[in-house]
Protein backbone atom coordinates (compact mmCIF):
# COMPACT_ATOMS: atom_id res chain seq x y z
CA UNK A 1 0.00 0.00 0.00
CA UNK A 2 2.50 2.32 1.19
CA UNK A 3 4.95 1.22 -1.89
CA UNK A 4 2.46 2.69 -4.31
CA UNK A 5 0.34 5.26 -2.79
CA UNK A 6 3.25 7.11 -1.56
CA UNK A 7 4.90 8.32 -4.94
CA UNK A 8 1.21 8.54 -7.09
CA UNK A 9 0.61 11.02 -4.25
CA UNK A 10 3.57 12.95 -4.41
CA UNK A 11 3.27 13.32 -7.75
CA UNK A 12 -0.26 14.00 -7.43
CA UNK A 13 0.30 16.94 -5.19
CA UNK A 14 3.06 18.19 -7.55
CA UNK A 15 1.48 18.32 -10.44
CA UNK A 16 -1.96 19.96 -8.85
CA UNK A 17 0.69 22.59 -7.24
CA UNK A 18 2.56 22.58 -10.60
CA UNK A 19 -0.87 23.75 -12.49
CA UNK A 20 -2.30 25.80 -9.89
CA UNK A 21 0.54 27.90 -9.30
CA UNK A 22 1.18 28.20 -13.31
CA UNK A 23 -2.41 29.77 -13.43
CA UNK A 24 -1.56 32.23 -10.41
CA UNK A 25 1.73 32.59 -11.95
CA UNK A 26 -0.03 34.26 -14.70
CA UNK A 27 -1.99 36.81 -12.66
CA UNK A 28 1.50 37.17 -10.81
CA UNK A 29 3.19 38.35 -13.71
CA UNK A 30 0.56 40.90 -14.77
CA UNK A 31 0.15 42.36 -11.38
CA UNK A 32 3.80 42.34 -11.45
CA UNK A 33 4.20 44.18 -14.48
CA UNK A 34 1.85 45.98 -13.75
CA UNK A 35 3.24 47.63 -10.27
CA UNK A 36 6.75 48.09 -12.27
CA UNK A 37 4.48 50.28 -15.26
CA UNK A 38 2.65 52.44 -12.12
CA UNK A 39 -0.82 50.70 -13.16
CA UNK A 40 -3.07 48.20 -11.00
CA UNK A 41 -3.30 45.07 -13.41
CA UNK A 42 -6.22 42.72 -13.32
CA UNK A 43 -8.02 43.87 -9.96
CA UNK A 44 -12.04 43.15 -11.14
CA UNK A 45 -12.06 39.21 -10.72
CA UNK A 46 -12.00 38.15 -6.98
CA UNK A 47 -10.10 40.09 -4.55
CA UNK A 48 -6.94 41.67 -6.22
CA UNK A 49 -8.17 39.87 -9.19
CA UNK A 50 -6.69 36.87 -8.12
CA UNK A 51 -9.56 34.57 -9.88
CA UNK A 52 -8.71 36.38 -12.98
CA UNK A 53 -6.70 33.41 -14.18
CA UNK A 54 -10.15 31.42 -13.82
CA UNK A 55 -11.87 33.62 -15.45
CA UNK A 56 -9.22 33.16 -18.35
CA UNK A 57 -9.78 29.79 -18.02
CA UNK A 58 -12.91 29.85 -18.67
CA UNK A 59 -12.77 31.74 -21.72
CA UNK A 60 -10.09 29.82 -23.33
CA UNK A 61 -11.90 26.38 -22.47
CA UNK A 62 -14.70 27.61 -23.83
CA UNK A 63 -13.55 28.72 -27.12
CA UNK A 64 -13.72 27.28 -30.57
CA UNK A 65 -10.87 24.55 -30.46
CA UNK A 66 -10.42 25.36 -34.42
CA UNK A 67 -7.66 23.46 -36.50
CA UNK A 68 -6.71 25.62 -39.78
CA UNK A 69 -7.30 24.01 -42.77
CA UNK A 70 -3.90 24.44 -44.28
CA UNK A 71 -2.40 23.02 -41.19
CA UNK A 72 -0.68 19.37 -41.05
CA UNK A 73 -3.52 18.43 -38.38
CA UNK A 74 -1.88 15.47 -36.53
CA UNK A 75 1.56 17.42 -35.76
CA UNK A 76 -0.48 20.92 -34.94
CA UNK A 77 -2.52 19.18 -32.62
CA UNK A 78 0.88 17.44 -31.03
CA UNK A 79 3.15 20.32 -30.82
CA UNK A 80 1.70 22.02 -27.76
CA UNK A 81 1.11 18.87 -25.42
CA UNK A 82 4.91 18.42 -26.45
CA UNK A 83 5.77 21.81 -24.26
CA UNK A 84 3.55 21.14 -21.46
CA UNK A 85 4.44 16.99 -21.40
CA UNK A 86 8.69 17.62 -21.35
CA UNK A 87 8.08 20.06 -18.93
CA UNK A 88 6.04 18.85 -16.42
CA UNK A 89 8.66 15.58 -16.62
CA UNK A 90 11.33 17.61 -15.94
CA UNK A 91 9.98 18.31 -12.84
CA UNK A 92 10.06 15.01 -11.65
CA UNK A 93 13.87 15.39 -10.67
CA UNK A 94 13.34 18.93 -9.09
CA UNK A 95 13.51 18.05 -5.26
CA UNK A 96 11.14 20.65 -4.13
CA UNK A 97 11.94 19.27 0.15
CA UNK A 98 14.06 16.08 1.18
CA UNK A 99 13.07 13.18 -0.34
CA UNK A 100 9.76 15.21 -1.81
CA UNK A 101 10.71 14.52 -5.61
CA UNK A 102 8.85 12.16 -7.78
CA UNK A 103 12.56 10.51 -8.83
CA UNK A 104 15.44 10.77 -7.05
CA UNK A 105 17.50 10.14 -10.42
CA UNK A 106 21.10 10.32 -10.25
CA UNK A 107 21.45 12.13 -13.48
CA UNK A 108 18.93 14.54 -12.33
CA UNK A 109 20.49 17.29 -13.96
CA UNK A 110 21.35 15.60 -17.06
CA UNK A 111 17.18 14.61 -17.13
CA UNK A 112 16.39 18.52 -16.71
CA UNK A 113 19.32 19.23 -19.65
CA UNK A 114 17.55 16.82 -22.00
CA UNK A 115 13.77 17.49 -20.93
CA UNK A 116 14.37 20.93 -21.99
CA UNK A 117 16.15 19.88 -25.23
CA UNK A 118 13.35 17.98 -26.11
CA UNK A 119 10.85 20.96 -25.70
CA UNK A 120 12.35 22.30 -28.65
CA UNK A 121 9.94 19.93 -30.61
CA UNK A 122 7.43 21.46 -29.83
CA UNK A 123 8.10 25.26 -31.31
CA UNK A 124 9.69 23.74 -34.34
CA UNK A 125 6.79 21.26 -34.99
CA UNK A 126 4.37 24.14 -34.63
CA UNK A 127 6.01 26.68 -36.72
CA UNK A 128 6.13 23.82 -39.26
CA UNK A 129 2.46 22.10 -38.80
CA UNK A 130 1.19 25.66 -39.37
CA UNK A 131 2.33 26.19 -42.84
CA UNK A 132 2.12 29.80 -42.37
CA UNK A 133 5.55 31.96 -42.89
CA UNK A 134 4.98 33.52 -39.71
CA UNK A 135 4.89 30.44 -37.83
CA UNK A 136 7.59 29.40 -39.51
CA UNK A 137 9.67 31.86 -38.75
CA UNK A 138 9.34 31.56 -35.57
CA UNK A 139 9.99 28.22 -35.37
CA UNK A 140 13.11 28.31 -36.84
CA UNK A 141 14.48 31.05 -34.69
CA UNK A 142 12.70 29.19 -31.92
CA UNK A 143 15.15 26.46 -32.97
CA UNK A 144 18.09 28.21 -33.56
CA UNK A 145 18.10 29.90 -30.15
CA UNK A 146 17.34 27.26 -27.90
CA UNK A 147 20.34 24.69 -29.80
CA UNK A 148 22.60 28.02 -28.95
CA UNK A 149 21.63 28.38 -25.47
CA UNK A 150 21.47 25.04 -24.44
CA UNK A 151 24.79 24.15 -25.11
CA UNK A 152 25.98 26.76 -22.22
CA UNK A 153 22.67 26.18 -20.32
CA UNK A 154 24.62 23.00 -19.75
CA UNK A 155 28.18 23.89 -19.30
CA UNK A 156 27.33 26.76 -16.92
CA UNK A 157 26.14 24.00 -14.36
CA UNK A 158 28.72 21.89 -15.01
CA UNK A 159 30.61 24.20 -12.26
CA UNK A 160 28.12 23.44 -9.95
CA UNK A 161 28.06 19.48 -10.39
CA UNK A 162 32.08 19.85 -10.32
CA UNK A 163 31.63 21.33 -6.53
CA UNK A 164 28.67 19.20 -5.53
CA UNK A 165 30.48 16.26 -6.97
CA UNK A 166 26.93 14.76 -8.18
CA UNK A 167 24.45 14.97 -10.71
CA UNK A 168 21.91 14.28 -8.49
CA UNK A 169 19.84 17.33 -7.49
CA UNK A 170 19.05 16.22 -3.48
CA UNK A 171 23.08 15.73 -3.70
CA UNK A 172 23.11 18.97 -5.20
CA UNK A 173 21.31 21.10 -2.51
CA UNK A 174 23.24 18.88 0.45
CA UNK A 175 26.30 19.74 -0.93
CA UNK A 176 24.97 23.82 -0.37
CA UNK A 177 24.79 23.20 3.45
CA UNK A 178 27.81 25.56 4.29
CA UNK A 179 27.73 27.83 1.00
CA UNK A 180 24.94 28.29 -2.09
CA UNK A 181 26.86 27.70 -5.03
CA UNK A 182 25.65 31.53 -5.94
CA UNK A 183 28.43 33.09 -4.43
CA UNK A 184 31.12 30.69 -6.15
CA UNK A 185 29.32 29.96 -9.29
CA UNK A 186 28.57 33.60 -9.86
CA UNK A 187 29.17 33.57 -13.64
CA UNK A 188 27.78 30.12 -13.70
CA UNK A 189 24.73 31.61 -12.30
CA UNK A 190 24.09 34.03 -14.80
CA UNK A 191 24.96 32.52 -17.68
CA UNK A 192 22.43 29.79 -16.78
CA UNK A 193 19.87 32.67 -15.93
CA UNK A 194 20.40 33.78 -19.07
CA UNK A 195 19.96 30.48 -20.75
CA UNK A 196 17.31 29.92 -19.03
CA UNK A 197 15.48 33.26 -20.24
CA UNK A 198 16.09 31.99 -24.05
CA UNK A 199 15.07 28.42 -23.55
CA UNK A 200 11.68 29.54 -21.87
CA UNK A 201 11.85 32.40 -24.78
CA UNK A 202 10.68 34.62 -22.51
CA UNK A 203 11.16 38.72 -22.85
CA UNK A 204 13.71 39.81 -23.81
CA UNK A 205 14.57 36.54 -25.71
CA UNK A 206 11.26 36.51 -26.90
CA UNK A 207 12.13 36.28 -30.53
CA UNK A 208 10.21 33.35 -31.80
CA UNK A 209 7.22 35.06 -31.02
CA UNK A 210 8.06 38.53 -31.37
CA UNK A 211 4.55 40.26 -31.73
CA UNK A 212 5.73 43.30 -33.93
CA UNK A 213 7.47 41.29 -36.23
CA UNK A 214 6.00 37.72 -35.97
CA UNK A 215 2.62 38.45 -35.03
CA UNK A 216 2.82 35.77 -32.48
CA UNK A 217 5.68 33.81 -33.64
CA UNK A 218 5.18 29.78 -33.69
CA UNK A 219 1.89 30.19 -32.08
CA UNK A 220 -0.05 32.44 -34.51
CA UNK A 221 -1.71 29.99 -36.20
CA UNK A 222 -3.19 28.39 -32.75
CA UNK A 223 -6.19 29.15 -30.88
CA UNK A 224 -8.34 28.12 -27.77
CA UNK A 225 -6.93 25.55 -25.36
CA UNK A 226 -4.27 24.33 -27.65
CA UNK A 227 -3.12 28.06 -27.94
CA UNK A 228 -3.57 28.09 -23.62
CA UNK A 229 -1.79 24.60 -23.74
CA UNK A 230 1.57 27.01 -25.30
CA UNK A 231 0.75 29.41 -22.57
CA UNK A 232 0.81 27.39 -19.81
CA UNK A 233 3.83 24.96 -21.30
CA UNK A 234 5.42 28.52 -20.99
CA UNK A 235 4.94 29.59 -17.24
CA UNK A 236 5.53 25.84 -16.06
CA UNK A 237 8.92 26.47 -18.00
CA UNK A 238 9.35 29.44 -16.05
CA UNK A 239 8.99 27.82 -12.97
CA UNK A 240 10.97 25.01 -14.11
CA UNK A 241 14.19 27.12 -14.90
CA UNK A 242 13.51 29.02 -11.22
CA UNK A 243 13.31 25.95 -9.68
CA UNK A 244 16.43 24.95 -11.03
CA UNK A 245 18.31 27.90 -9.91
CA UNK A 246 16.68 27.36 -6.85
CA UNK A 247 18.38 24.08 -6.93
CA UNK A 248 21.63 24.47 -8.34
CA UNK A 249 22.63 28.15 -7.21
CA UNK A 250 20.34 29.48 -4.20
CA UNK A 251 20.32 26.24 -1.91
CA UNK A 252 17.45 24.57 -2.65
CA UNK A 253 15.11 24.05 0.41
CA UNK A 254 17.87 24.85 3.05
CA UNK A 255 16.60 27.42 5.41
CA UNK A 256 16.25 28.52 8.70
CA UNK A 257 13.23 28.43 11.05
CA UNK A 258 10.98 28.03 8.08
CA UNK A 259 9.90 24.28 6.45
CA UNK A 260 11.98 23.39 3.56
CA UNK A 261 9.24 23.80 1.08
CA UNK A 262 8.56 26.89 1.99
CA UNK A 263 11.94 27.97 1.47
CA UNK A 264 11.75 26.31 -1.74
CA UNK A 265 9.05 28.28 -2.83
CA UNK A 266 9.84 31.37 -1.59
CA UNK A 267 13.62 31.13 -3.64
CA UNK A 268 11.44 30.09 -6.81
CA UNK A 269 9.37 32.59 -6.75
CA UNK A 270 12.03 35.26 -6.11
CA UNK A 271 13.59 34.20 -9.23
CA UNK A 272 10.41 33.84 -10.98
CA UNK A 273 9.78 37.48 -9.73
CA UNK A 274 13.06 38.49 -11.33
CA UNK A 275 12.21 36.86 -14.77
CA UNK A 276 8.95 39.18 -14.64
CA UNK A 277 11.01 41.80 -13.78
CA UNK A 278 13.30 41.84 -16.31
CA UNK A 279 10.35 41.45 -18.74
CA UNK A 280 9.30 44.47 -17.38
CA UNK A 281 12.36 46.56 -18.15
CA UNK A 282 14.14 45.60 -21.32
CA UNK A 283 13.45 45.62 -24.88
CA UNK A 284 14.03 42.55 -27.57
CA UNK A 285 17.68 42.28 -29.27
CA UNK A 286 17.94 41.78 -33.15
CA UNK A 287 18.33 38.09 -34.04
CA UNK A 288 21.77 38.62 -35.15
CA UNK A 289 22.48 40.42 -31.43
CA UNK A 290 20.92 37.29 -29.67
CA UNK A 291 22.69 34.68 -31.63
CA UNK A 292 26.31 36.51 -31.17
CA UNK A 293 25.81 37.49 -27.60
CA UNK A 294 24.95 33.55 -27.42
CA UNK A 295 27.80 32.01 -29.20
CA UNK A 296 30.53 34.79 -29.13
CA UNK A 297 30.18 35.94 -25.01
CA UNK A 298 28.34 33.37 -23.27
CA UNK A 299 29.65 29.91 -24.48
CA UNK A 300 33.24 30.91 -23.91
CA UNK A 301 32.20 32.49 -20.35
CA UNK A 302 30.92 29.47 -19.78
CA UNK A 303 33.61 27.88 -20.72
CA UNK A 304 36.27 29.62 -18.94
CA UNK A 305 34.03 29.60 -15.62
CA UNK A 306 33.77 25.89 -15.99
CA UNK A 307 37.77 25.82 -16.33
CA UNK A 308 38.34 27.73 -13.67
CA UNK A 309 36.25 26.18 -10.94
CA UNK A 310 37.90 22.90 -12.37
CA UNK A 311 41.48 24.62 -11.82
CA UNK A 312 40.66 26.03 -8.66
CA UNK A 313 39.03 22.93 -7.34
CA UNK A 314 42.27 20.75 -8.31
CA UNK A 315 44.46 23.34 -6.42
CA UNK A 316 42.18 23.25 -3.49
CA UNK A 317 41.48 19.57 -3.04
CA UNK A 318 44.07 17.23 -2.55
CA UNK A 319 42.00 13.99 -2.97
CA UNK A 320 41.11 13.25 -6.30
CA UNK A 321 37.59 14.90 -8.24
CA UNK A 322 36.09 12.12 -8.64
CA UNK A 323 35.58 10.81 -4.91
CA UNK A 324 32.31 12.06 -4.77
CA UNK A 325 30.74 10.86 -7.26
CA UNK A 326 32.26 7.05 -6.12
CA UNK A 327 31.18 8.01 -2.06
CA UNK A 328 27.64 8.48 -3.49
CA UNK A 329 27.46 4.72 -4.14
CA UNK A 330 24.57 2.86 -6.13
CA UNK A 331 21.13 4.06 -4.84
CA UNK B 1 30.06 46.71 -21.02
CA UNK B 2 28.47 50.29 -21.30
CA UNK B 3 25.77 48.25 -22.40
CA UNK B 4 25.50 45.84 -19.83
CA UNK B 5 25.98 48.90 -17.41
CA UNK B 6 22.65 50.04 -18.64
CA UNK B 7 21.01 46.98 -18.33
CA UNK B 8 21.43 46.93 -14.99
CA UNK B 9 20.68 50.76 -15.03
CA UNK B 10 17.26 50.13 -16.45
CA UNK B 11 16.14 47.13 -14.61
CA UNK B 12 17.00 49.06 -11.30
CA UNK B 13 15.04 51.96 -12.30
CA UNK B 14 12.52 49.96 -13.68
CA UNK B 15 12.40 48.06 -10.01
CA UNK B 16 11.98 51.59 -8.24
CA UNK B 17 8.65 52.09 -9.98
CA UNK B 18 7.12 49.72 -7.43
CA UNK B 19 7.38 52.63 -5.08
CA UNK B 20 5.77 55.02 -7.29
CA UNK B 21 2.16 55.97 -6.89
CA UNK B 22 0.26 54.38 -9.51
CA UNK B 23 -1.52 56.31 -12.32
CA UNK B 24 -4.26 54.81 -12.96
CA UNK B 25 -7.88 56.07 -11.74
CA UNK B 26 -9.98 53.31 -11.06
CA UNK B 27 -13.01 54.38 -12.27
CA UNK B 28 -16.13 52.80 -10.71
CA UNK B 29 -14.99 53.58 -7.13
CA UNK B 30 -12.95 56.76 -8.11
CA UNK B 31 -14.90 59.44 -9.94
CA UNK B 32 -12.54 61.37 -12.07
CA UNK B 33 -12.55 65.49 -11.76
CA UNK B 34 -14.55 67.02 -14.21
CA UNK B 35 -14.41 70.64 -14.97
CA UNK B 36 -17.60 72.37 -14.72
CA UNK B 37 -17.51 73.00 -17.82
CA UNK B 38 -17.29 69.67 -18.99
CA UNK B 39 -19.17 68.91 -22.03
CA UNK B 40 -21.12 66.13 -21.07
CA UNK B 41 -24.56 64.83 -21.15
CA UNK B 42 -26.97 67.40 -22.73
CA UNK B 43 -30.21 69.33 -20.32
CA UNK B 44 -32.76 71.85 -21.39
CA UNK B 45 -32.66 74.09 -18.59
CA UNK B 46 -35.49 76.56 -17.31
CA UNK B 47 -35.91 80.21 -16.62
CA UNK B 48 -36.26 81.13 -12.75
CA UNK B 49 -39.70 81.16 -13.22
CA UNK B 50 -39.59 77.14 -13.85
CA UNK B 51 -40.51 77.71 -17.39
CA UNK B 52 -38.63 76.37 -20.49
CA UNK B 53 -36.23 78.52 -21.64
CA UNK B 54 -36.03 76.80 -25.19
CA UNK B 55 -37.91 78.98 -27.84
CA UNK B 56 -37.67 76.36 -30.59
CA UNK B 57 -35.93 78.53 -32.63
CA UNK B 58 -33.89 75.55 -34.31
CA UNK B 59 -30.24 77.14 -34.07
CA UNK B 60 -28.75 74.57 -32.14
CA UNK B 61 -30.63 71.85 -34.88
CA UNK B 62 -28.92 73.94 -37.72
CA UNK B 63 -25.50 74.46 -35.31
CA UNK B 64 -25.35 70.55 -35.07
CA UNK B 65 -22.67 68.99 -37.69
CA UNK B 66 -23.82 65.29 -36.63
CA UNK B 67 -27.73 66.43 -36.91
CA UNK B 68 -28.51 64.74 -33.68
CA UNK B 69 -31.48 67.75 -32.76
CA UNK B 70 -34.84 67.35 -33.50
CA UNK B 71 -37.59 69.61 -32.35
CA UNK B 72 -40.75 71.04 -33.60
CA UNK B 73 -41.45 74.50 -32.65
CA UNK B 74 -45.30 75.45 -31.13
CA UNK B 75 -46.75 78.83 -29.58
CA UNK B 76 -48.72 79.11 -26.23
CA UNK B 77 -51.77 81.05 -26.10
CA UNK B 78 -49.54 83.93 -24.22
CA UNK B 79 -47.45 83.87 -27.23
CA UNK B 80 -44.18 82.03 -26.05
CA UNK B 81 -42.54 79.82 -28.26
CA UNK B 82 -41.75 76.08 -27.21
CA UNK B 83 -40.41 73.37 -28.72
CA UNK B 84 -43.71 70.66 -29.08
CA UNK B 85 -41.22 68.07 -28.96
CA UNK B 86 -37.57 67.65 -28.65
CA UNK B 87 -34.92 64.89 -29.25
CA UNK B 88 -32.02 64.32 -28.91
CA UNK B 89 -30.24 61.29 -30.64
CA UNK B 90 -27.02 60.72 -28.16
CA UNK B 91 -25.89 57.53 -30.16
CA UNK B 92 -25.21 60.17 -32.67
CA UNK B 93 -24.04 63.13 -30.54
CA UNK B 94 -20.23 64.28 -30.60
CA UNK B 95 -20.64 66.59 -27.41
CA UNK B 96 -19.06 69.59 -29.57
CA UNK B 97 -21.08 71.61 -27.71
CA UNK B 98 -22.01 73.84 -30.79
CA UNK B 99 -25.67 74.05 -29.55
CA UNK B 100 -24.69 75.21 -26.53
CA UNK B 101 -23.30 78.31 -28.78
CA UNK B 102 -25.68 78.49 -30.55
CA UNK B 103 -28.59 78.98 -28.41
CA UNK B 104 -29.64 82.13 -27.85
CA UNK B 105 -31.48 81.19 -24.58
CA UNK B 106 -29.13 79.65 -22.71
CA UNK B 107 -31.64 77.07 -22.78
CA UNK B 108 -29.43 73.85 -24.27
CA UNK B 109 -26.21 72.96 -22.06
CA UNK B 110 -23.67 70.38 -21.66
CA UNK B 111 -23.50 69.10 -18.39
CA UNK B 112 -20.41 67.12 -16.25
CA UNK B 113 -22.05 63.75 -16.60
CA UNK B 114 -20.90 61.35 -18.93
CA UNK B 115 -22.65 58.08 -17.61
CA UNK B 116 -25.09 56.96 -20.16
CA UNK B 117 -24.28 54.10 -21.20
CA UNK B 118 -27.19 51.95 -22.56
CA UNK B 119 -27.34 48.37 -23.79
CA UNK B 120 -30.03 48.96 -26.65
CA UNK B 121 -28.96 51.84 -28.64
CA UNK B 122 -32.78 53.03 -29.08
CA UNK B 123 -32.29 53.94 -25.18
CA UNK B 124 -29.99 56.73 -26.30
CA UNK B 125 -32.64 58.77 -27.82
CA UNK B 126 -33.75 61.01 -25.02
CA UNK B 127 -37.17 62.96 -25.47
CA UNK B 128 -37.74 66.22 -24.13
CA UNK B 129 -39.15 64.74 -20.43
CA UNK B 130 -35.24 62.96 -20.34
CA UNK B 131 -33.37 66.57 -21.21
CA UNK B 132 -35.81 68.95 -19.14
CA UNK B 133 -34.40 69.44 -15.84
CA UNK B 134 -35.99 71.47 -13.18
CA UNK B 135 -33.33 73.69 -12.33
CA UNK B 136 -31.67 77.16 -14.83
CA UNK B 137 -28.51 75.24 -15.23
CA UNK B 138 -25.19 77.40 -15.70
CA UNK B 139 -26.86 80.89 -15.53
CA UNK B 140 -29.03 81.27 -12.65
CA UNK B 141 -30.95 84.54 -12.74
CA UNK B 142 -31.29 84.67 -16.95
CA UNK B 143 -34.89 84.73 -18.10
CA UNK B 144 -35.04 85.56 -22.02
CA UNK B 145 -38.23 86.76 -22.22
CA UNK B 146 -37.50 89.29 -19.02
CA UNK B 147 -34.55 90.37 -21.09
CA UNK B 148 -35.91 89.97 -24.83
CA UNK B 149 -37.87 93.20 -26.20
CA UNK B 150 -40.71 90.05 -27.88
CA UNK B 151 -44.13 91.32 -26.64
CA UNK B 152 -46.03 88.55 -25.13
CA UNK B 153 -48.75 87.91 -23.05
CA UNK B 154 -48.35 89.99 -19.79
CA UNK B 155 -45.10 91.97 -20.80
CA UNK B 156 -45.46 95.14 -24.12
CA UNK B 157 -43.30 96.44 -25.92
CA UNK B 158 -40.94 98.70 -23.69
CA UNK B 159 -41.83 96.59 -20.48
CA UNK B 160 -38.04 94.50 -20.81
CA UNK B 161 -35.62 94.73 -18.45
CA UNK B 162 -33.26 97.88 -19.38
CA UNK B 163 -35.53 98.33 -22.37
CA UNK B 164 -36.49 102.13 -22.92
CA UNK B 165 -40.29 102.18 -23.83
CA UNK B 166 -40.57 102.01 -27.73
CA UNK B 167 -40.37 105.23 -30.01
CA UNK B 168 -43.45 106.11 -31.24
CA UNK B 169 -42.12 107.39 -35.00
CA UNK B 170 -44.97 108.66 -36.09
CA UNK B 171 -45.32 110.93 -33.96
CA UNK B 172 -44.03 114.34 -34.01
CA UNK B 173 -42.55 115.21 -31.14
CA UNK B 174 -38.99 114.98 -30.35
Amino acid sequence: MHGIASPVLTIAVILFALLASSAALIWAERRLLALWQDRYGPNRVGPLGILQSVADMIKILTKDDWVPPFADRAVFVLAPAIIVITVLTAFAVIPFAPGFAVADLDIGVIFFLAMSSLSIYSVVLAGWASNSKYALLGGLRGAAQMLSYEIFMGLSIMGVVLLAGSFNLGDIVEAQRDMWFFIPQLPGLLIFFLAGLAETHRLPFDLPEAENELVAGYHTEYAGMKFGMFFVGEYLGIMLVASMITTLFLGGWLGPVLPAAAWFILKTGLVVAVFILLRAALPRPRFDQLMGFGWKAMLPLALINLLATGAVLLAVTDAPLSTGIHDAGPR
Amino acid sequence: MPALASILRTTWAVFLRAFEKRVTVRYPEEKPYLAPRFRGRIILSRDPDGEERCVACYLCAAACPVDCIALDAAEMEGGRRYPSFFRINFSRCIFCGYCEEACPTYAIQLTPDFEMSEYARQSLVYEKEDLLISGTGKYPDYNFYRAAGLAIKGKDKGEAEGEAPPVDVRGLLP
